[in-house]
Parts: C-alpha cells; sequence; structure tokens
C-alpha cells in the first residue's frame, strides 16, 4: 500500500494529466463504471422486457414472411437472382431493428434519464465526465443490438433463409448501423427540451423504416424519390445487409460501410461538441 | 342502447355545451340547478353549530388500524389541527372528511352530510389541499384554476375573473402563464391552496400544508392561511409541526397510533402537559443518562433524551442555580418556553419529528 | 381591492351554492373531466395527432402503392377481387385506432394513479372516480373518431373506399379502439408498480395484433396455430367489419353479427371492470 503522501503525489499528476488529454475534463477513462452501472441495472429490471426488442422484427418477419410470402413469390435480390420474399424482407427488418433499437436507446432512454431520473447529474458529480457517460451508453445500447441481431441471424438460419457462410457478417454490420444511429441520436437529444420534441424524432423514422426499399425495390419510385431515399442511412444499412445475406458483393458495399463511418465520425463530433456546450460553459 | 338512452346522452351534451360556452340560454339551466332543493338532513342529535361530526371513527387496513376511535367535532370558523408524528392516522382522518376514503366503523358527518352517502355534495362544501401536490403540470398556472373549478360546474364566465383574483391571493399573478413545472415548492403548494379555493369553500382542509417548505415559504404560506382564517373559514390542518400548529389552531387534537391522546388549545394544552418554562441541558452523549439521574428534585419533572436533559419548571433560571449547587456543569445550557413539543414528549414519551 | 386581501370579501363574484355543485357534479361530472383531458390534449397533442393520422398514411403509401406492385401484379384474387390498397386501407384504419388506444389508456391511467397522480386533483372535488373513468374514456373515444375521420377522408381521396358506406368504417375503428383499449384501461388501473407493462403489452400483444389480424393479408393464407390470434383480436374483427363497409366485403351476416357483438362486449366488459377499479382504488 503507498503512503499518503505517495497517493497525493498521485492524485496530483492524475488531475494534471486529465488537464492535458485531448478531451479534458469531458473524459476521465472511465466509461467501464457507466457500462457496469448499466449492466446491473438490466439484471434488476424484467428480463421480459430486455427480450421483448428481439421480438418485434422477428414477429414481422413471420407475418409478412409468411403470411404475405406466398402472395408475392419471388423479388429479385441485389444480384439480381430470385429470392424468396422473407429472405427479401429479412435483412431489411434487422437493419431496422438495428436503426430503431439504437436510436431509442440513444434518444429516449438518454432524454429520459437527463431531464427525469437525473441519472446523469448524480454521475457527474463523481469524477466522470460528459463524454465517459456518452461512450458507456452507447457501448451499452451496441452491447444490446448485437444480442438481437445474433438472435435474429439465428432465426432467419431456423427458418432456412441463410445460404451462406457471408450472413455470419450480418451481425458486426448490424452493429456498425446501430453505432451511426446511436452516435448521432444522442447529439440530436442534447438539443431536446420537452417530450413533445422527442415526439418528432418518430416522424423522421417511421417514413425511413417504411420506405426504405424494406418491403419491395427501390424501382417502384420514381427516379428523383430513389435519389432522396439513397441519401438517407437507412437505405445503406439495407442494402448493406441483404448484400452480405447472399454473399453479394460488389462496389456498391464499400459505400454503404463508408457512408455509415463518416456518419460514427460526424455523429461522435456532434455529440462531444455538444456535450462541450452543456457541460463546461 | 335505446332510443331514450341515446336522446338523453344527446341531451347531456347540450347542456354541457351551453355550461362550457354560456350564452343567455345557459341561464336556463342555471336557475334550474339552484332551484333545485337538496333534503335537509337530519341533524337533532348533533351540535347544530358544528360543520364537522366524528363520533368513533375507526379505520383498518387488515391488521393495521390506522384511526382507532376517535371522536371531535368542528365548530364553524374554527381552525382546528391535527398534530402527531407521521403515520399516527393524521391523512387517512383528512381523507375520510374528504369522502374519498370509506371509513370501517364510526360515524362522520360534515355539513350534516354523510360523506360516504354523499361524496359529492361533501367535497362542493370542501377545499382540500392533499399532502402531495397534485397539480396538473401538463396545464399552465392559471388553467389549473379554471380547469379545477369545471368540476364544480362552475361557470367560465365566473372562473376566468375568479382565477385572477386567486392567483394575486396567492401571490402567483406574474406566474399565470408559465407551466407549473416550472414552479418552485412554495409556488406549488401556493398554487395548490389557490385552487383549493376555486368554489369558495366553506372548509378548507390542508394535509401538512407546509412539510418541505423552505422557513420563508412557510411563512408566505401561514399568512395566506391566516387570512383565510379571518374571512371565517374554517380550517381543518394536519401537522407534525409544533410552530405551525400554534401558530394556526385555535383548538387541536393530539393523534399518536390512532388514537387522540389530548385535546384543547395549544395554551391550555401546555398548561396542563407541561410548565411554564423548560431548562434545556447538554452533558454530551455519554453523559446525559447518568447525570440526568442525579438531577432529580429539581423542577417539576426530569426528562432524559439521548442528546441532553431536559427539566420543566416554573423559573428555568432557578432551575439551573440549583443545577450549578449541585456542582454539575453542563457543556451548554438554555430556558426557553414550554411549547407544544413538550405536550407531546409527556404524552408519548417521543419527540415528534424524529 | 387592498393588495392581498381574499378575493371573497371584496369582489363581485360569487360561487354558486355546493349544491348546485353537487348536483351539476353528479349529472355532468363526466363531461367536466373528459373537458379537461381534452384541454390537456390540446396543450401538447398536435404531434400525437399528426402523428396517428401520419402513421397510417405512411403504411397506406408504403404498403398499398409501393407494396402493391408486388401483390397486385402477381394476383388480385388473394384480396377478394379488391386491388391492394382497398384491402389494406380498412386494415390500417383500425389498427391506428387501437394503436392510439395502447397508448391512451395505458400510461396515462399510471400517471393519474401514480406518478402525477392527475386523478387525485377532481377525485377531491364533488366528481366520484366512476366519472373520472369515463370523462377519460369519452375524451380518448372523441380522438379516435377525430383521427379516423381525417384518415378516412384521405382513404376516400384514394378513391380506396367504393362504397357509400365506407364512412361509417371510422366509427367502426373508435369502437375497435374502445374494445381493446378498455379492458386495457382496467388492467392499466390495477397496476400499483411499474415494471415495464406496457412495453410488454405493446410488443406482445398490440404487435401482434397488428401483424396477425388480417391486416396486411387475408387470416386464411395464416397457418390454424397462429389463426386464432385474429379470432380473439379487435384488430381482425374491426377490420372484417371496416372492409363490409368499405368496399362490401362478402361474408356471412353470422359473422358480421359477431364482429359487432365482439366489439361492443370486450368494450362493455372493459369498462365494467375499469369502473370498479377505479373506484375500489380511490375510495380504500
Amino acid at each position: 500500500m503507498s503512503t499518503l503522501s505517495e497517493g497525493q503525489a498521485q492524485a496530483r499528476s492524475a488531475t494534471e494529466a486529465a488537464r492535458e488529454r485531448t478531451f479534458g475534463p469531458l473524459y476521465s477513462r472511465n466509461a467501464l463504471a457507466v457500462v457496469a452501472r448499466g449492466l446491473m441495472a438490466a439484471k434488476s429490471s424484467t428480463w421480459l422486457v430486455l427480450v421483448s426488442g428481439f421480438f418485434e422484427p422477428v414477429l414481422y418477419l413471420v407475418s409478412m414472411g409468411v403470411g404475405l410470402g406466398p402472395i408475392v413469390g419471388n423479388v429479385a435480390g441485389p444480384g439480381g437472382q430470385q429470392i424468396s420474399y422473407a429472405a427479401y424482407i429479412a435483412p431489411a427488418l434487422l437493419a431496422v431493428s438495428a436503426m430503431n433499437g439504437a436510436i431509442y436507446d440513444s434518444t429516449w432512454n438518454v432524454f429520459f434519464k437527463m431531464n427525469f431520473a437525473k441519472l446523469y447529474q448524480g454521475m457527474l458529480y463523481t469524477s466522470l465526465g460528459p463524454l465517459d457517460v456518452a461512450i458507456g451508453e452507447i457501448f451499452l445500447a451496441l452491447l444490446r443490438g448485437l444480442l438481437y441481431a445474433t438472435g435474429f441471424t439465428a432465426v432467419m438460419a431456423v427458418m432456412g433463409l441463410v445460404t451462406t457462410v457471408w450472413a455470419i457478417l450480418i451481425i458486426p454490420a448490424s452493429v456498425l448501423i446501430a453505432f451511426g444511429f446511436a452516435s448521432f441520436g444522442m447529439g440530436i437529444t442534447s438539443f431536446m427540451k420537452t417530450f413533445q420534441q422527442m415526439d418528432w424524432i418518430n416522424f423522421f423514422l417511421l417514413p425511413m423504416f417504411l420506405f426504405s426499399a424494406t418491403f419491395y425495390p427501390l424501382s417502384v419510385y420514381p427516379q428523383y424519390i430513389q435519389w432522396l431515399i439513397q441519401a438517407l442511412p437507412l437505405w445503406h444499412g439495407v442494402e448493406l445487409l441483404r448484400q452480405i445475406s447472399i454473399g453479394s458483393f460488389s462496389a456498391a458495399t464499400a459505400v454503404h460501410v463508408a457512408y455509415y463511418l463518416v456518419m460514427i465520425v460526424l455523429g461522435i463530433m456532434l455529440t462531444t461538441g455538444r456535450l462541450r456546450k452543456l457541460f463546461l460553459k | 342502447m335505446s332510443f331514450c338512452g341515446i336522446a338523453g346522452f344527446l341531451q347531456k351534451i347540450v347542456q354541457w355545451l351551453f355550461q362550457v360556452f354560456p350564452g343567455s340560454t345557459s341561464v336556463l339551466w342555471v336557475h334550474n340547478e339552484a332551484t333545485r332543493s337538496f333534503a335537509t338532513p337530519s341533524s337533532s342529535q348533533m351540535n347544530p353549530a358544528a360543520v364537522i361530526t366524528a363520533e368513533k371513527l375507526t379505520k383498518t387496513y387488515g391488521d393495521l388500524t390506522a384511526v382507532d376511535a376517535i371522536s371531535f367535532e368542528v365548530p364553524a370558523g374554527e381552525s382546528f389541527g391535527l398534530l402527531g408524528p407521521n403515520g399516527a392516522g393524521k391523512s387517512t382522518t383528512m381523507k375520510m372528511i374528504g369522502g374519498v376514503s370509506q371509513r370501517t366503523s364510526g360515524k362522520l358527518s360534515i355539513m350534516g352530510l354523510d360523506p360516504e352517502t354523499h361524496g359529492p355534495e361533501v367535497r362542493a362544501h370542501l377545499g382540500v389541499v392533499p399532502q402531495q401536490d397534485n397539480l396538473d403540470e401538463e396545464l399552465k398556472v392559471r388553467e389549473n384554476l379554471i380547469v379545477y373549478g369545471r368540476y364544480f360546474g362552475l361557470p367560465l364566465s365566473y372562473l376566468r375573473p375568479k382565477a385572477d383574483e386567486l392567483l394575486e391571493f396567492a401571490q402567483l399573478s406574474d406566474k399565470a402563464k408559465s407551466r407549473v413545472d416550472a414552479l418552485s415548492g412554495g409556488m406549488k403548494r401556493r398554487l395548490t391552496i389557490a385552487r383549493s379555493l376555486i368554489n369558495e369553500p366553506k372548509i378548507l382542509l390542508l394535509d401538512e400544508p407546509t412539510t418541505g417548505l423552505d422557513p420563508q415559504a412557510r411563512h408566505i404560506l401561514w399568512d395566506r392561511l391566516f387570512r383565510l382564517k379571518e374571512q371565517g373559514v374554517t380550517l381543518i390542518l394536519t401537522t407534525h409541526y409544533m410552530d405551525e400548529a400554534e401558530q394556526l389552531c385555535d383548538r387541536l387534537i393530539v393523534v399518536d397510533k390512532g388514537k387522540i391522546m389530548a385535546e384543547g388549545s395549544p395554551s391550555s394544552l401546555i398548561r396542563e402537559y407541561s410548565t411554564r418554562e423548560v431548562l434545556e441541558l447538554r452533558f454530551g452523549s455519554e453523559r446525559n443518562a447518568t447525570i440526568g439521574a442525579e438531577l432529580g428534585g429539581i423542577g417539576e419533572r426530569v426528562e432524559t433524551l439521548p442528546d441532553r436533559v431536559l427539566i420543566y419548571a416554573d423559573n428555568g433560571e432557578s432551575a439551573l442555580e440549583q443545577v450549578s449547587a449541585r456542582h454539575l456543569r453542563p457543556l451548554t445550557s438554555l430556558v426557553r418556553r414550554s411549547s407544544l413539543e413538550d405536550v407531546f414528549l409527556r404524552l408519548t414519551g417521543r419527540s415528534l419529528v424524529d | 381591492m387592498t393588495d392581498n386581501q381574499l378575493p371573497t370579501a371584496a369582489g363581485t363574484l360569487r360561487a354558486h351554492a355546493p349544491e348546485v355543485s353537487a348536483g351539476r357534479a353528479r349529472r355532468w361530472g363526466s363531461f367536466y373531466y373528459a373537458e379537461q383531458v381534452l384541454r390537456v390534449m390540446r396543450g401538447y397533442g398536435w404531434s400525437v395527432f399528426l402523428y396517428s393520422v401520419g402513421q397510417p398514411v405512411a403504411y397506406l403509401f408504403a404498403m398499398g402503392i409501393g407494396l402493391a406492385s408486388l401483390v397486385d401484379a402477381n394476383n388480385l384474387a388473394a384480396f377478394g377481387g379488391v386491388n391492394y390498397l382497398t384491402f389494406i386501407a380498412p386494415a390500417l384504419l383500425v389498427s391506428s385506432a387501437v394503436m392510439t388506444a395502447s397508448g391512451d389508456f395505458s400510461y396515462p391511467i399510471m400517471d393519474g394513479f401514480k406518478w402525477r397522480r392527475v386523478f387525485y386533483g377532481p377525485h377531491a372535488s364533488p366528481l366520484v372516480p366512476q366519472q373520472i373513468a369515463a370523462g377519460h374514456i369519452m375524451a380518448s373515444a372523441l380522438k379516435f373518431l377525430l383521427q379516423s375521420a381525417v384518415y378516412f377522408a384521405i382513404v376516400a381521396m384514394f378513391g380506396a373506399s367504393p362504397s357509400p358506406w365506407g364512412w361509417v368504417s371510422a366509427i367502426v375503428a373508435t369502437v375497435a379502439g374502445l374494445s381493446f383499449g378498455l379492458p386495457l384501461m382496467a388492467y392499466a388501473s390495477s397496476i400499483t408498480k411499474d415494471s415495464g407493462q406496457f412495453a410488454l403489452v405493446q410488443r406482445f400483444i398490440v404487435v401482434p395484433l397488428f401483424l396477425f389480424s388480417g391486416t396486411f393479408f387475408p387470416l386464411d393464407s395464416l397457418p390454424l396455430g397462429v389463426r386464432w390470434i385474429g379470432w380473439i383480436s379487435p384488430v381482425w374483427h374491426g377490420t372484417q367489419l371496416g372492409r363490409v363497409f368499405t368496399y362490401g366485403l362478402e361474408e356471412s351476416p353470422v359473422l358480421t353479427l359477431v364482429h359487432v357483438v365482439f366489439l361492443l362486449g370486450t368494450a362493455a366488459a372493459g369498462w365494467t371492470l375499469t369502473r370498479r377499479r377505479f373506484v375500489r382504488r380511490m375510495g380504500a
């Protein structure tokens, strides 16, 4: 055990070190404490609630795939080959689920903890910085996304919708998608003040869910609407997972991945900027 | 649904619309209502001056007896207090008076009416300030008053100016258009009181009106309540603060574990259960008990508490001299007037607020 | 009037007698509370309202036009001879009302009893618990009707309601909302501890009802093992009844009657249970 004076010296140098770090008082390199707290809270919450998030895309897949599938018949996949309707919508539903989960965790969840449960105020009275909190929350969101994606891919396999070993890459790819949405979502939430403003998030998400070539190919739209949808993030996620699911890659694959990498970088920049503004005035 | 049912329903909607948008025709309905006479309740065996009469009032929740056969009467215009620690049964009693909790046994009458059978009529006479504010946080401050008044069927032509008057009374005029969640605790409390006055009640029930407020907010509130008392409003309040009871109550009952321990005016209770003055001595927490045992014979009574020793005497200074004469040196000593706190201590052997 | 004087003493305003208050509250209490709920809704409800109209319209575009390009091309017979847009229009109408109901009869009830305790304000006035429940129900029903009417107008503009009786489907949707919502309200009013029950209701009841109630495809195309979900679903009964009105779906009159009885029966049972729970919870 170190002596008192040594301890003080360490503490002082730690403070100085913190001042000199790039993110300074924003970050104390202790996001793990936030993650640990999140896992502890998850343990004491109703497990059924946690599990229920996994079922939503599965229910959609079963309903649309089994109920509507026989009526629709086969659809042209990414490489032009004919695939069943269930195989066509399954990766799209996973992308949607990754988006919804990440957005929920980084917006509603953060908004509630920030404004109502006052959880972050308590955390920020400790040596944690806002960036620790942000990173911790995003990590938790991705962990959950990872679990759901793994489960969903297993369901796809059981339903006979997995035909290539490439399909295993669906899991990391959907975490990538979740990361993109989560990093942006948190930055956007920092602008929100009331529940009504939070409602507007749905106004954006719902059309994106329905129109991003989720249930039918983009070709049904006129050219200018196709361009609009191709500019939105979800379409890239849907296409990326769809390509992976049948192992049909093209130059577009790299574009989709790059889209998300850029989104993650911009999202983190936005979030950090906002945190700096909110907490370090 | 039969045709008559639908017709009746439509008629109700039309009549309701008239109330929301009072025009010339609405007078018809008001007139209609006002001429409806209510059966005068029999009050032969009850004190005619009493606005509230409780007789062996009891409330049990399973095995727990929250209120244990208490009896009291409150005459019109009196300010009546229920004093006791948390869990003494004060709030339960208040809820039964307000007709929002059914009693297990006993009799209860408010303005000659039984709240169990005439809930709406009883509550129409009352203004209620509950222990927890239950303001509508989604409405603005002024809207809270108006909406509440609508529950009494009061027309908007009355409610609009009335709301402004009450806001002034509650010193909230400049907050009229604010959201409720932007108010401080004291302001919310005052708004709740203003809301309870919207129907001009003759009886006001206040359940721990100042718990959780800072000293300044409490004084503002007491001032408002005192004005109401001057207007002849009957105040029924529960509290576990001695100073509040002494400030506001003409008469009070001390309640503990659902039973009435004593009844009277604050000064008469002090006279009866305590002495004029109290000498408080501190010898340090380790020595209070041993030294307390050596103080016998000084004053009328010695009470040893973990943190101090209390000597009840009519003359505190002379008691202190007697202590010094025994060569006992307290760390601190204080002579003060007796308070209801001492009455409670005497009656129950416990402090009121831990 | 001197500053800070109690208004009653100096003002000329007089409240009517307590007897009048009580009499009015006994007769119109439910309406008074409904009025309050509507006032609150007016304050924040526009975005919610727009969403509850916008959501089915977005689905109508996506499915009825986008997906229809895949579906109609293959077979029209699967949907009883009408195009896909006409087939799903009433289903989305009913689903949307049920989803709004799942919101209106869950969290606000917890809010009233537990979180912000908004039911206890009126409870200290002459209103009785049954009236508070009824007021909440009436205001919500009005909201369902309004959103259904606006959505139906859009459906009609698309030409997706060929029958002149199509407008009745807006009323059907309102009743379907109550048929699902009132039993939920009875359940919500019995909850004392929030442990995420409503999220479970949403995910394990509302979403399956939406997806397996003959919404996007005829119930018959599902295996028998899951078809029963439709039979006990207010969404299915409401949707089929709506289809009868919007495009004259051909089904046995007995079945049509079953839809009506089911919807009204569950709504009435829910209301009765709710009243009982409200009285018990607020009078204890």
